[in-house]
């Protein structure tokens, strides 16, 4: 295959996946380099997954190594479920970019280097003795070294803009290269442009003109003999948009709020990395969306328990250490017995942690961390677009079983983005519910009186009365109620047995959703690998690579993980081994081997990143063949 | 019947004669025989109906500690929270919900310590919560700590060598926060009780009502010069909006201006007429409130101001909240398939 401009003639050469990583200076604008790349990418038709990969500073000093923030991003032909173990390609725009990211280079990969910043005092400031560009050390990769600033502020010098503002627009050029390289148009990024800079019309052209002449050097340059080409990937048919995990689960509650008729009060307390849903949720007022930005945390949760009391769709977005804040008010919320969502974005803990990095280490505080019995639903999306329909079964058992219940998503599905079929409103689930409306108990003596503890005998959920309706007034509290009429009761006898169907309401609640799925094609698997939240996609990739190399492995995905399904331990008990990957020490595998006594086989990391696909056959390799 | 209060004015009227009996529950109460609570109780049932709004419209919500029982004795819809976090809660029911009418019940220790935080933010936002504060100085569910609003050097189980802790002012500390309504009353004063009830009832927005209440079991006492009838009249200041402030059993002590530029106690007799300070409670400034409510004196009352401090106009939280919502819904309610969808598409076929 051949094209032709000008005088230029290049090869195209054809691959069925590449993972790039742009790396750079905070400032650089890596972030919005890779997201304009991937939208363009994703428009095209190709599947993909991103991992934005920042530090937690705002901008750390220029050219240092915690000041780099990269982007990368996996696309292909095919399903593509992870955002690559190393890069094919990865852009460094300055030396601290470079010796973080070189590992995540695989060998012989393709290194765009912008070679304006490798003065001697930059490459000082990050430890290197000598210009790595010179000495040898990157002999194993296919360097590209292109003077990118200084190109860039030639490129523009005829704009009347400051040189400041004309290096600032480096990153465009370098964006031009990329779609250049892999035969992208650059035409969305042109619209993209306009609507940023539409009100200043000098940076816009230079935007613009950095973002051609990136294009243009790709494709004068003797540096890149050829482009490359991925095709589109086959999806059902529809229409698509790119989303990322916070903007799914946003849209999963206003959804889930239109559906059930009950307007969102979100109450909330800014934390990295679930603040953009607050920052979503106060855009969309239209939708009757309330936004409260709360005093602390535990404001924003008792805000949204008082607006579920109301009557409302409570719901209250927050990470690791805010949950810690929030525990108390959540007891409170199961013993109220009221709907209300806990959003959990989980990050590295404990304490502050790693507040822009990955972990899965909520699980157990999710679970058990409370005082009392206090059992709580767990739902967990397996990937960003996932949390769309994660977040709607979050409200259905929140206001069904007036439960509050646990959304576990992660910084990892937050912030990283992949293709989301836009579904049919229409076919979203119904999710409307009856408020009490009346008396539902007779006294011995016929008298018609409302018990506001007296249980839906199917799911064992009170009524929810909410204030306003006549001959319903009642008091609820913290305090351990009567059974039915809901009255103090420091009965001993009442106690054990309210303790006992709080919990098998929240038991109950697993004939209500799908069985566990075993994807086993061969049927001859006798290792199972069981996992939750955003290691599906490592996992099932994995376990497919794994398929094609000749193993047996079978993989099942718990979106629930309270109550479990019902059939989770008839399925675990088919398999000789059972693997659990998670980004923890062990917590599933804690709760698989505590209710289902099987010798789960923990395979954990806690690295703040998502795991390597790589990394995860090797390990399921090992016990597969150890059978 | 119609009610004149502008902060219920979205609250369903009651078209039935209420009395202080509909608002009772068959909960036995619970307080030790004696305590100031059963007089607030009574007082504030007492005046419910004129209120002239739907029992059902009606939500008391309490924290924790003995005052926090309250709502278990109302028959009005009610939620006995947790520890301090009542205006929080009461803040998302109210924000919710502009067609009800309501009341957080709290004390010093469950307001002022583990809740401080609620309640400051609950004032500066001015959300529409009428927060009756039982003051007794003491932790009494607990069996008897001090409080922060206990005197300094108080002995108590935790403090038997006195405490240390300088104690908050909850008028001050309110002010400080810029509330747009601020009282102070007294448990055994049924008459003033309710009027100040009346008056934050009337008000938009958050209104404070700081009671003294006496814990006879782990505080007796605390307020006996102020309701001794031999004591009361001469330490107890009467703050009435547009009056001279002079009080005293004889009406010999006034408030004037200090040199200073804050208020004093002085003698009738040893000012002008003229100088003497007419009470604003409307003043936009929060500086003279707040300079009235310094003018007690923490250990022996002296000169203890009640009344209505400070009560002036500002927009409550809840519809500010409700005007942003009428004006986003104005342009149209959202279309969940257009959000959805988003401007950045492509189609697979």
């Amino acid at each position: 295959m051949q094209r032709t401009r000008g005088h230029v003639t290049k090869e195209i050469v054809e691959l069925d996946q590449v993972s790039i990583r742009f790396a750079g200076d905070s400032g650089d604008g890596m972030q919005l380099t890779g997201d304009q790349f991937t939208s363009t990418t994703a428009a095209f038709g190709n599947d993909l997954t991103t991992l934005p990969d920042f530090p937690a500073e705002i901008r750390a000093p220029a050219g240092t190594m915690p000041g780099v923030s990269a982007f990368q991003l996996h696309f292909g032909d095919h399903d593509i479920m992870t955002p690559g173990d190393q890069a094919h390609v990865l852009v460094a725009m300055n030396p601290a970019a470079l010796k973080s990211n070189l590992k995540e280079l695989r060998p012989g990969g393709d290194l765009i280097v912008n070679t304006d910043e490798f003065s001697e005092r930059a490459m000082t400031k990050v430890g290197y003795a000598s210009n790595p560009l010179e000495d040898g050390s990157l002999d194993g990769y296919n360097v590209h070294p292109i003077a990118l600033t200084s190109m860039t502020v030639e490129a523009l010098k005829d704009f009347d803009i400051t040189k400041k503002d004309a290096e600032r627009s480096k990153n465009m050029f370098a964006l031009g290269v990329l779609l250049w390289m892999f035969t992208r148009p650059i035409e969305p990024t042109i619209a993209f442009l306009n609507a940023k800079f539409g009100k200043k019309p000098e940076i816009l052209a230079a935007n613009i003109a950095a973002l051609q002449a990136g294009w243009s050097f790709g494709e004068t340059t003797e540096s890149f003999p050829n482009q490359f080409a991925v095709k589109p990937a086959p999806m059902a048919a529809g229409t698509y948009r790119n989303i990322s995990g916070n903007l799914a689960l946003s849209y999963g509650l206003i959804a889930a709020s239109v559906r059930a008729d009950l307007p969102i009060f979100l109450g909330s307390y800014p934390i990295t990395p679930a603040s953009d849903i607050l920052h979503e949720l106060s855009k969309h007022k239209n939708f009757g969306v309330r936004t409260f930005q709360a005093e602390d945390e535990i404001a924003g949760i008792g805000a949204a328990l008082g607006a579920s009391y109301a009557g409302m769709l409570g719901v209250t977005t927050t990470s690791g250490p805010g949950v810690a804040l929030k525990s108390e008010a959540i007891g409170l919320a199961v013993a109220l017995e009221l709907p209300l969502v806990i959003v959990d974005v989980q990050r590295g803990g404990p304490s502050t942690g790693l507040p822009t990095k990955t972990e899965q280490a909520d699980l157990l505080q999710a679970m058990y961390g409370r005082n009392g019995e206090a059992p709580v639903p767990i739902v967990a999306p397996q990937s960003p677009a996932d949390c769309f329909d994660a977040a709607i079964e979050a409200v259905r058992i929140a206001t069904v079983y007036r439960t509050p219940v646990f959304l576990l998503s992660d910084g990892y599905l937050a912030n990283g983005s992949e293709p989301w079929h836009v579904p049919d409103v229409s076919a979203l689930p119904d999710l409307h519910v009856k408020f009490a409306d009346g008396p539902n108990h007779t006294m011995p003596d016929g008298t018609e009186v409302f018990w506001p503890f007296k249980r839906d005998p199917e799911t064992l959920a009170r009524p929810w009365a909410i204030p306003g309706v006549a001959g319903l007034e009642h008091r609820i509290g913290g305090i351990e109620k009567q059974d039915g009429t809901g009255n103090i009761s420091y009965d001993p006898a009442n106690h054990d047995f309210m303790v006992r169907i709080r919990q098998a309401k929240i038991d109950g609640i697993a004939k209500t959703i799908e069985p566990l799925k075993v994807e086993d094609p061969s049927g001859k698997a006798k290792v199972l690998v069981i996992g939750w939240g955003s290691t599906y996609g490592p996992v099932e990739s994995a376990c497919r690579r794994l398929r094609l190399e000749g193993f047996d492995v079978a993989h099942a995905h718990l979106r629930h993980l309270n109550p479990f399904p019902a059939n989770t331990g008839e399925e675990l008990k088919k398999y000789e081994k059972v693997i659990v990957p998670e980004m923890n020490l062990g917590q599933l595998s804690m709760m698989l081997r505590a209710k289902y006594l099987v010798d789960a086989i923990g395979y954990n990391q806690v690295r703040g990143l998502p795991f390597k696909t790589q990394e995860l056959m090797d390990a399921i390799k090992d016990v597969v063949e150890g059978v | 019947m119609s009610n004149t209060f502008a902060s219920l004015d979205l609250v369903p009227k009651s078209d039935e004669k209420q009395s202080a009996k509909d608002y009772k529950t068959d909960q036995e109460v619970r307080w030790c025989p004696g305590c100031g609570d059963y007089a607030i109780l009574a007082a504030v049932q007492g005046f419910m109906p004129e209120l002239g709004v739907k029992k059902e419209n009606i939500v008391f919500v309490s924290g924790i500690g003995c005052s926090s029982r309250f709502p278990y004795y109302m028959n009005t819809y009610g939620v006995h929270s947790i520890h301090g976090r009542a205006p929080a809660i009461a803040t998302g029911l109210s924000v919710s919900r502009p067609d009800l009418s309501v009341w957080v019940v709290t004390g010093d220790g469950d307001a002022l310590s583990i809740g401080g935080n609620h309640l400051i933010h609950a004032l500066r936002r001015n959300v529409n919560l009428k927060i009756l504060m039982f003051n007794n100085r003491i932790y009494g569910l607990t069996k008897g700590q001090y409080s922060p609003t206990s005197e300094m050097g108080k002995i108590t189980k935790t403090t038997p060598l006195g405490s240390l802790d300088y104690p908050f002012n909850p008028v001050s500390v309110a002010l400080g926060a810029e509330a747009t309504f601020v009282a102070r009353s007294v448990d055994s004063d049924r008459q003033h009780l309710q009027s100040v009830l009346r008056a934050a009832a009337e008000h938009e927005g958050t209104a404070l009502i700081e009671i003294y209440q006496n814990c006879n079991i782990f505080n007796d006492g605390a307020w006996d010069p102020m309701k001794d009838a031999d004591t009361r009249d001469d330490v107890t200041m009467r703050l009435v909006h547009g009056e001279k402030i002079v009080f005293g059993a004889n009406s010999d002590r006034c408030v004037v201006r200090d040199h200073n530029g804050t208020l004093r106690v002085a003698s009738v007799n040893d000012v002008a007429a003229e100088d003497i300070v007419t009470h604003d409670a409307h003043a936009e400034d929060p500086a003279f409130a707040f300079a009235l409510s310094r003018l007690s004196h923490p250990e022996t009352l002296q000169d203890t101001p009640i009344g209505i401090f400070r009560d002036i106009k500002r927009p409550s939280y809840d519809r500010l909240v409700r005007n942003q919502i009428e004006t986003a819904t104005a342009k149209g309610a959202g279309d969940l398939q257009t959000l959805l969808t988003g401007k950045d598409t492509w189609q697979v076929s």
